[in-house]
């Protein structure tokens, strides 16, 4: 992949028919992949290729109250604020704003996430009241509850993750929701934003931790960190296990990160040699390549919801009390 | 050389290498993967549950490298 640095000026269509339309008039050769990344980046517009765009709001909270404008054009009209590479910073003296709560586009299909979420099983559950034998649908999610519940949460954190199902559930199809509406046209995965991740990775931390100091008391909690060695090791062997509390969910996050990203980029770059070789025979090869590819990003979309779940679930296990006596972790 | 040109090459190299170090891990780990399951047929299934977990905290790690080559080919 060749990224050579791009002069685009602000003001250039961001739509895809723009990113479509701009290689053939480009002077620098690579620009397409800078464009076709770009998209994948978050914004104040959710794009719908050639059928419009959808423009949402930008929300500051500043020293002087809220500050609401519905789309780009409205703010750069407001002369209080400007978009500098961007991102929105005062005119005045070009800080950004004290707290920037704009629904940018990841924040809108994250919301779109939940709500679908929240109205699928809902529905789902008051089949149940009828029969407790489900069919279609509901046949689907009951199959991949009861996959979640026997073989990711109880093998890897027994009683106390039955306790957590709820949780684990909504992990595990909040994840799988994202990164399949990443691959449907005109849909983008928030998983790929490491906010969201990082996001995801904070309340796995937090659980572990809360769920670790329940079960075996502030004390017990202390002395797992020194891992069960003789009291002369502990300055080493503290900071160390310090570090893999925060090492775990970090690995978590940004797992979850990069495999949606990389997936999309080289899907992305491989349709971007098309129009990089200016040339309507790379097309079959490319566009194969880019179809397996995809048909790989489906199943890394499965195994990536699945392996976050089963971490989770296994990091909270493996900090309970066991019915056995050990050694060290 | 140009410090943009600098970054760029360093990103393609460590993008390399470290694709280098997981697609050896997780070959030896299929190798192994098969090779217990031509011994053991019944056991199938819950090799090849391991064998996608351990691919994908493998992956995991050969991900950080990306990350950062993500990181140095914007400067």
């Amino acid at each position: 992949m060749i990224f050579i640095e791009q002069n685009l000026s602000v003001g250039q269509q961001d739509t895809l028919a723009g990113t479509v339309a701009q290689p053939i008039a480009a002077e620098h050769k690579g620009d397409v992949f800078s464009e076709m990344i770009k998209e994948l980046h978050n914004g104040q517009e959710w794009t719908f290729g050639p059928f419009g765009s959808l423009h949402l709001p930008y929300i500051f909270y500043d020293a002087d109250g809220f500050h609401y404008y519905a789309n780009t054009e409205v703010l750069e009209q407001s002369h209080e604020y400007v978009l500098k590479e961007e991102k929105p910073v005062h005119a005045s003296d070009g800080l950004p704003p004290k707290l920037d709560l704009s629904i940018s586009r990841n924040v809108a299909i994250l919301w779109l996430v939940g709500a679908v979420l929240l109205v699928m099983f809902t529905l789902t559950a008051k089949k149940y009241r009828s029969s407790l034998i489900p069919k279609g649908f509901t046949n689907l999610l009951e199959t991949l509850v009861v996959f979640v519940r026997d073989e990711i949460v109880v093998p890897t954190s027994g009683e106390v993750g039955r306790m957590l199902m709820p949780f684990f559930l909504t992990l595990f199809f909040f994840i799988l929701l994202s990164n399949l509406l990443g691959l449907i046209p005109f849909g983008h995965t928030v998983t790929g934003d490491v906010s969201v991740t990082a996001g995801l990775a904070l309340i796995a931390f937090i659980l572990i931790q809360i769920i670790h100091i329940r079960k075996n008391g502030v004390g017990g909690y202390l002395n797992h960190l020194t891992g069960g060695v003789h009291w002369l090791m502990w300055p080493i062997m503290i900071p160390v296990e310090i570090l893999g509390l925060f090492t775990k969910p970090f690995a978590l996050c940004i797992r979850l990160f990069a495999n949606m990203t990389a997936g999309h980029v080289v899907i992305l770059s491989l349709i971007g040699l098309i129009f990089f070789f200016k040339s309507i025979f790379v097309a079959p090869l490319s566009i194969g390549f880019a179809l397996f590819i995809d048909v790989l990003e489906l199943l890394v979309a499965f195994i990536q919801a699945y392996i976050f779940t089963m971490l989770t679930s296994l990091f909270i296990g493996m900090g309970l009390p066991h019915e056995h006596a050990h050694a060290s972790h | 050389m140009n410090p943009q040109a600098l970054a760029h090459l360093a990103a393609g190299l460590g993008a390399g290498l470290g694709v280098i170090g997981a697609g050896l891990g997780i070959g030896k780990l299929a190798a192994s993967a098969l090779e217990a399951e031509g011994r053991q047929p019944e056991a199938a299934s819950q090799i090849q549950t391991t064998m996608i977990i351990a691919a994908a905290l493998i992956e995991g790690i050969a991900l950080f490298a990306e990350v950062i080559c993500f990181l140095l080919q914007t400067k």
